[in-house]
């Protein structure tokens, strides 16, 4: 942040708490950025003189007579072209050792797409893992977190998706990633020889917390330079968005705010809701789609960071270890996609939906049987017939490391229904079981 | 002279004003942010000695300590006339098609009506009528309906007709009536009506119970827990388990004249999708669009917090109007959770003392007052109208023990329950169809207006196939405790014929052309087909033996499902049930 002439400077501090300080000025507008002693700093408070500001790098080591810098504009991002390739920190500074960035200067969080000039997502994404495309099909302009436990491989299953989808740029959004978590996008990236489409935005865990909040304005402000200006397709990676609302946590609790459910403030949906509902299909081409992480604790979707969550984004992705195969699976019960219905047997073949359902249904037979199983009753024929089709289905679709094309898939599917069941089990109707079924 | 007042704080959208005259509560005011044609619009929520709390419609990004604030004088109003219909509006009501630009830009507005538009218009009234609040002058065609333009709500003297205006084409500014006050003074009336939103319109002679069936043409909302003319109901559910498709249905296919759909704080691709379905698709009652039909108020997530409380005003209001011309009108709102974190997140900011879950304490009472404005009235001219009310309510975790749910179900009448079971199998719609409840069914009007559309039978078969599935879920958990094995084949055929009427009657395909919509002659048909086989005194030797068998009968109920009613497939696949009872009955009887 260069400094102007005619800025605003203040040299006493009245209050400092670990990530706010307030002051007495004049003539400041809401949410204008300062520095403070150096370090960037928002207003997020105006009560007659007092002005209230999150330092986002926090206070450790500010005096009360350090010195303060208005500078009289809202948080803001220089994008262009350049930025492709880029690795830059929360504040939009390259740490890849590259030059600053050429290009307009945009604030960051702005106003919403008008609804009435988006189009309804139809472009479906494929990503060769059977459990999403064929259950959880994506599609472009659409805002879908995984769920998964800290020690499930999320990461990894983003960076294959990011990587098979097609998009026309990667912006990757890392909150309190791990450095060694970094490292790895990096590399993957960097093999995948796809290092020129991606933008990276990285705030790892030997950062501040507070400035993670900067991320995904910064990420999704440069998604919007690209899917508007440029007409492109852009897929947005936010990881982890459980860390991001942590640090909502910390600066609402340093402004005394009352908390809601689980310490998190009572504005959480919104605050959410708001980077979420950047994802976009644009009517003449351009598309914003957001795969986010939301790691839980011991599986727990009821707590407030991912209850929210669900009720924002379209749909989200349950990571789940299948014990009998040792694989990592989508969890076909709990993972959905809202928009799948915009796409499924419409852009890809007609038996889609029905096969899709049918597997499911059967699966939960599966589930049902299992259970039976594990206390103790005896199973019928049809129990152990679900039983070994889901040991398949497991296998040879759910799990992370399938990569198939959907026809592949679906015909995947009806050749374990012929394996295992008879037409009538299935459910599926007349006309394709005549057209698609395999003895 | 209007009050003016100069800002001394802002947090987030709250901004703190001292004024230098009267203030209103829910007064409506204006911020001048300094940049050309940019008027941030505010309510005033909160007066404390001189200072004013008001929460600001929009962003308060970059405004100053000492902006200048001007009051309006009135609540926030919306207007009323020809030319709602088909609309897209924001929470405020600004006409979103008007707006330019890619992004939505704040302190923008779009007038909501067109002004400069002819109608076809013809009086009602004859000069010399005495006339008040909510009677009817004329009437205009909108979009296949009769729009009736009415005296305004608020006039509380009756008035003498002078003027009408002669049958002819007018726009909603012209003047179409004159009349006078008892003091002789003239007044003036164009097709244009104004109503603050956060008052419930009355203007009719009474409210009534409601007594009729609203068609849905979901069968486990028609047949087992009714929604009717006039009711108010709520969907609660986990996301996930489908409570956006569900509203939706019922957006297209409920027997409404007019249908109001609120998007509250919910998702934008969701609106789209009412955008490019809704001009498409034919409303089969009438073979208008149903886009012809149909307001949207669209305040998304990402819009302005304090916005999102007045969108569900904005519709309700709207909807009372409808009302008032004697029509049935529906109003969709989803999701009442987030209009009520929005009043959250607003007492969070004024340090309100919270209740539970730091909701407001008023909570319950501002959501009761709220389902209130529904309902069934008669009009002054001995007419009915009516709204039909039915929310989505979010509850956090899916845990139905939360301020807003149990809010909700002590204000309304119909409750349906989503559950994450079902939804985890797949049986949508995931309404628990013993959990949900529809208090209309021990009405006795209600079961009076059944008996003479579906006949007298109709109420007591509704009753059997409760009873049924309760008998079913009692046999599911004994087999779940003591096994396929440890329980008699009786529990196996309960359990069997509850998993018959599921899977034919209440699971519901609201993707497939032909099931989505059940009409109620079709949904009678249905009904006695499955309680005639659900009578039969079915023996099996083995419980294997009850799920094959049961199995395939399901399986050509549902092939009926997917075809024309009465078509030619469908007929064969009754008849292919027919051969499947009649074989096994044969065979037992050996």
């Amino acid at each position: 942040m260069k400094l102007k002439p005619f800025q605003k400077r203040i040299t006493k501090i009245e209050n400092i708490t670990k990530a706010t300080c307030t002051l007495l000025a004049n003539e400041i507008g809401y949410e204008e950025l300062a520095l403070v002693d150096g370090r960037l700093a928002q207003v997020v408070k105006i009560k007659g003189p007092e002005i209230t500001l999150q330092v986002f790098a926090g206070a450790e080591g500010i005096s009360n007579y350090a010195e303060v810098v208005f500078l009289g504009q809202a948080p803001s991002l220089v994008v262009g072209e350049k930025l492709a390739g880029r690795f830059l920190d929360a504040y939009g500074r390259p740490v890849d050792g590259g030059p600053n960035i050429e290009g307009s200067e945009t604030e960051t969080g702005s106003t919403s797409v008008n609804p009435v000039r988006r189009r309804r997502p139809n472009i479906p994404i494929f990503t060769g893992i059977a459990g999403i495309d064929l259950n959880n099909t994506l599609v472009a302009g659409q805002k879908i977190p995984f769920f998964a436990d800290p020690d499930q491989p999320y990461n990894e299953v983003m960076a294959t998706v990011a990587l098979r989808a097609n998009a026309d740029k990667i912006i990757l959004g890392g909150m309190g990633l791990t450095h060694d978590d970094y490292l790895f996008f990096k590399e993957e990236f960097r093999r995948a020889g796809a290092l020129n489409k991606i933008i990276a935005f990285i705030n790892t865990s030997e950062n501040p917390p507070v400035e993670r909040l900067l991320i995904p304005d910064s990420a999704l402000t440069a998604a919007e330079y690209f899917a508007v200006n440029h007409k492109e397709n852009v897929l947005v990676l936010l990881t982890d968005m459980t860390l991001y609302a942590d640090a909502l946590a910390i600066v609402a609790n340093r402004m005394d705010q009352i908390p809601s459910k689980d310490s998190m403030p009572g504005s959480l949906y919104s605050d959410l809701a708001r980077i979420y509902e950047k994802a976009v299909q644009f009517k003449d081409g351009g598309s914003i789609t957001i795969i986010a992480v939301t790691t839980l604790s011991q599986g727990d979707i009821t707590h407030a960071i991912p209850d929210n969550t669900g009720y924002i984004t379209e749909g989200q992705l349950f990571l789940r270890k299948d014990p009998e195969t040792g694989k990592v699976i989508i969890d076909p019960f709990r993972s959905l996609s809202r928009l799948k219905q915009l796409v499924i047997g419409k852009k890809t073949r007609q038996d889609h939906p029905q096969v899709m359902n049918a597997a499911i249904r059967l699966y939960a037979d599966a589930a049902e049987a299992r259970t039976k199983m594990e206390n103790g009753f005896d199973l019928t024929d049809y129990d152990l017939r679900t039983l070994q089709f889901a040991r398949a289905y497991n296998q040879q679709l759910l799990s992370i490391d399938v990569n198939l094309p959907m026809e592949a898939i679906l015909d995947t599917v009806w050749q374990l229904f012929g394996q295992f069941f008879h037409k009538e089990e299935v459910s599926v109707k007349d006309e394709l079981v005549n057209l698609y079924w395999k003895d | 002279m209007t009050t003016t007042g100069i800002i001394k704080g802002i947090i987030a959208n709250l901004v703190l004003i001292e004024p230098n005259g009267p203030v209103r509560q829910n007064e409506i005011c204006y911020l001048s942010t300094g940049a050309e044609n940019e008027k941030l619009i505010a309510e005033v929520i909160k007066i404390s000695g001189n200072t004013v709390f008001a929460q600001v419609f929009d962003s308060t990004r970059g405004i100053q300590c000492g902006t200048e604030v001007v009051f309006s004088g009135s609540m926030l109003e919306v207007y009323l006339g020809p030319g709602l219909l088909s609309k897209n509006y924001d929470g405020l009501q600004n006409d979103l098609d008007k707006l330019e630009g890619l992004f939505l830009q704040r302190g923008k507005q779009a007038y909501p009506l067109n002004d400069t538009q002819l109608w076809q218009f013809e009086p009602l009234a004859q000069p010399g009528a005495i006339l008040s609040a909510g009677d009817w002058l004329g009437k205009v065609p909108e979009h296949g309906l009769q729009h009736i333009i009415m005296v305004p709500f608020n006039w509380h003297q009756r008035l003498t007709l002078q003027w009408v205006a002669p049958p002819g084409h007018y726009t909603i500014q012209e003047t179409i009536a004159i009349l006078t006050d008892h003091n002789g003074k003239e007044h003036p009336l164009n097709m244009v009506r104004k109503w603050p939103v956060k008052l419930p319109m009355r203007a009719y002679r009474q409210k009534l119970r409601p007594q009729k069936l609203l068609e849905t043409g979901i069968r486990i909302m028609d047949t087992l827990h009714p929604m009717l003319e006039g009711g108010t109901g709520f969907i609660p559910g986990p996301f996930g388990c489908g409570k956006t498709v569900l509203q939706q249905s019922i957006a297209k296919q409920a027997d409404a004249d007019v249908v109001v759909v609120a998007a509250c704080g919910e998702r934008a691709n969701e609106l789209v999708d009412i955008f490019a379905e809704f001009p498409e698709l034919v409303d089969p009652r009438t073979g208008n669009k149903l886009i012809e039909r149909t307001v949207i108020i669209g305040n998304t997530s990402n819009m302005p917090v304090s916005a999102r409380e007045a969108s569900v005003y904005t519709a309700m209001t709207i909807c009372e109007y409808y009302r008032n011309m004697g029509l049935r009108v529906l109003l969709l709102a989803d999701s009442t959770s987030r209009w009520a974190q929005a009043l959250r997140e607003m007492s969070n900011r004024l340090e309100d003392l919270p209740g539970p879950d730091a909701y407001p304490v008023d909570l319950p009472a501002v959501i009761a007052n709220f389902y209130a404005r529904a309902g069934m009235v008669e009009l002054n001219n001995g007419k009915t109208g009516s709204i039909t009310f039915i929310g989505t309510v979010s509850p956090a975790g899916g845990n139905f023990k939360e301020p807003v749910t149990e809010a909700t179900k002590k204000a309304t009448r119909c409750f349906y329950a989503l559950s994450q079971r079902r939804a985890d199998s797949k049986r949508y719609p995931a309404i628990d169809p013993i959990e949900s409840y529809s208090k209309y069914t021990e009405y006795p009007e209600f079961a009076a207006s059944m008996a003479h559309i579906a006949g007298n039978r109709w109420l007591q078969q509704v009753q059997q196939l409760k009873n049924y599935l309760l008998k079913g879920k009692e046999a599911a958990d004994q087999i779940n405790i003591l096994g396929d094995d440890g329980v008699s084949i009786d529990f196996h055929l309960h359990f069997w014929r509850a998993e018959l009427i599921d899977f034919v009657l209440l699971q519901q395909d609201a993707f497939d052309t032909v099931d989505q919509l059940t009409p109620l002659n079709r949904q009678q048909f249905m009904t006695g087909l499955c309680l005639y086989i659900c009578n039969q005194s079915f023996m099996f030797d083995n419980f294997v033996e009850t799920r094959s068998f049961f199995k395939k009968i399901i399986n050509a109920l549902r092939q009926m499902n997917y075809t024309q009613f009465k078509s030619d497939a469908f007929n064969s696949y009754a008849n292919e049930v027919n051969q499947l009872i009649n074989l096994h009955l044969a065979l037992q009887n050996n």
